[in-house]
């Protein structure tokens, strides 16, 4: 991103001050914050551990407005920032300016994408808002695009939870009774909404840590008697697999998760109807472990067990799986997952972040 | 009688952040948004039961002024975790679309 800025400087011959805010933490400064009793978990996830940090391949801390607001008092006028609230880059000047907070962030949890909060986008663009002292105006700047109360009031629905309680690092968003007002066939005013601060500042923690190597094996199936019995068919797989592998590689920790696409491939856990309906499935293996070498080798396995699975209908040596591709198995390198879902109570709002300025 | 998926204008679900799922069900005017909603067909018992999930995780919202009910719960694992399958939560609105309005 800060080459793209000093390449456009360049070649448009610009010279500005910029400041460049790093949002990754170390973990030795989550671990004292830890220890000091200053992180705390969101719902729906555990207490923080030192193993979480210690697993963690990095740790960001998603600023709010003051790291933004401090490179602007030191005279920059251009700010690259690492992670940060989608809504502290728009709320960092007009609060600077003294503006109502309730009516900032407001303002900004709208602007944050752009024309998303427009009545009918077909095509991403910008949008405009206007402050006043208890209110803004919102609208969008391409000229066939409009506003209305409605499509206003419904972004504070995208992404979040709740749409009535926005959090912010240094306070609560209540939208619950903003009012909504079209002032002309195409802008909007806002009014209305609270900001409360919170007696804490927290800086929310975002964090993965690698859960393994994957390997993915992809293949459908058409027999109508394979899918009457589909899973005992998959439960006697998952039996022989096992087998296999304990007489192979040994205990060697692996996973291998299984999507059936024609059953609850794409909702899984959350599917409320079970059993397949159609005359195929597609089946998505994924076998993840410490090494791509074993997971790699399991997956192999696993074309070889699945294809010849034998099912009391028919007698003799079956091909049970149509495989897109030879060979089927395709490694799909590291895989992480989330795991930090935390909050930490910084020494300053600004203490996490590192600032560097450089002059173009 | 209607369905959920005659009556709203758009029915979507979104990650709201990586441990969250959130579903928007929107209405186009104030007529179809009260019907649905005073219907009470989307609670917390209702969503429950659909989604397999506990009913004091999950939060149902009805937003007025955006002629919109939301309900929001904690993923049964994380967004793009071993057991996900669906990174940004796009695909898990369907089995609400065919719940039933009376009026």
């Amino acid at each position: 991103m800060v080459t793209i800025v000093r390449e456009i400087a360049r070649e448009k011959g610009l010279h500005f001050r910029v400041a460049v805010i790093h949002s990754e933490i170390p973990r030795d400064v989550v671990r004292r914050h830890l220890h000091a009793r200053r992180i705390r978990a969101l719902p729906p996830s555990p207490p923080l551990t030192e193993a979480d940090i210690g697993a963690a391949t990095h740790i960001v801390g998603m600023m709010g407005v003051e790291p933004i607001q401090q490179a602007l008092a030191a005279g920059a006028q251009i700010v690259v920032t690492g992670r940060s609230s989608d809504t502290s880059i728009f709320a960092a000047l007009p609060l600077m300016n003294g503006y109502d907070p309730a009516v900032v962030w407001h303002m900004a949890k709208i602007l944050e994408c752009g024309a998303a909060a427009v009545a009918v986008r077909t095509a991403p663009d910008s949008m405009m808002a206007v402050l006043h002292e208890d209110s803004f105006d919102v609208f969008p700047l391409r000229e066939d695009y409009h506003c209305t109360p409605q499509s206003v009031a419904s972004h504070t629905l995208y992404e979040n939870a709740d749409p009535f309680e926005l959090k912010e690092p240094s306070g609560t968003l209540r939208t619950g009774n903003a009012r909504y007002e079209a002032i002309s066939d195409r802008a909007v005013r806002v009014s209305g909404s609270e900001f409360v601060h919170d007696p804490e500042y927290t800086i929310k923690l975002e964090g993965v840590r690698q859960a393994g190597y994957s390997t993915i094996l992809m293949g459908g199936v058409r027999d109508p008697y394979i899918l009457a019995h589909l899973d005992s068919w998959l439960f006697q797989l998952d039996d022989n697999i096992k087998t296999r592998i304990r007489n192979t590689v040994g205990e060697q920790p692996y996973e291998i998760v299984t999507r059936v696409y024609g059953r609850d491939g794409v909702m899984g856990a959350l599917e409320p109807q079970r059993g397949v309906g159609g005359h195929e499935v597609f089946i998505l293996w994924d076998v993840i472990s410490g090494s791509q070498e074993l997971s790699r080798a399991i997956a192999t396995s696993i074309s070889h067990l699945a294809v010849h699975n034998p099912i009391p209908k028919w007698h003799g040596l079956i091909s049970g799986v149509a495989f897109p591709y030879s060979p089927p198995e395709i490694d799909r390198g590291p895989v992480y997952e989330f795991h930090l879902n935390h909050v930490l109570l910084p020494d300053r709002p600004t203490s996490l972040f590192r600032t560097e300025y450089e002059e173009l | 009688m209607a369905t959920l998926g005659d009556l709203a204008k758009l029915v979507r679900s979104k990650n709201a952040g990586p441990f969250w799922l959130t579903i928007d069900i929107m209405f186009d005017d104030a007529d179809a948004y009260r019907r649905a909603r005073d219907a009470e067909i989307i609670n917390r018992a209702a969503i429950a039961r659909l989604y397999h999930r506990i009913p004091a995780d999950i939060i149902v919202v009805n937003h007025d002024a955006a002629l919109a009910i939301k309900v929001s719960f904690p993923r049964p694992q994380s967004s793009g975790s071993k057991q996900d399958s669906d990174v940004y939560g796009g695909q898990q609105y369907a089995p609400l679309l065919g719940l039933e309005v009376p009026g």
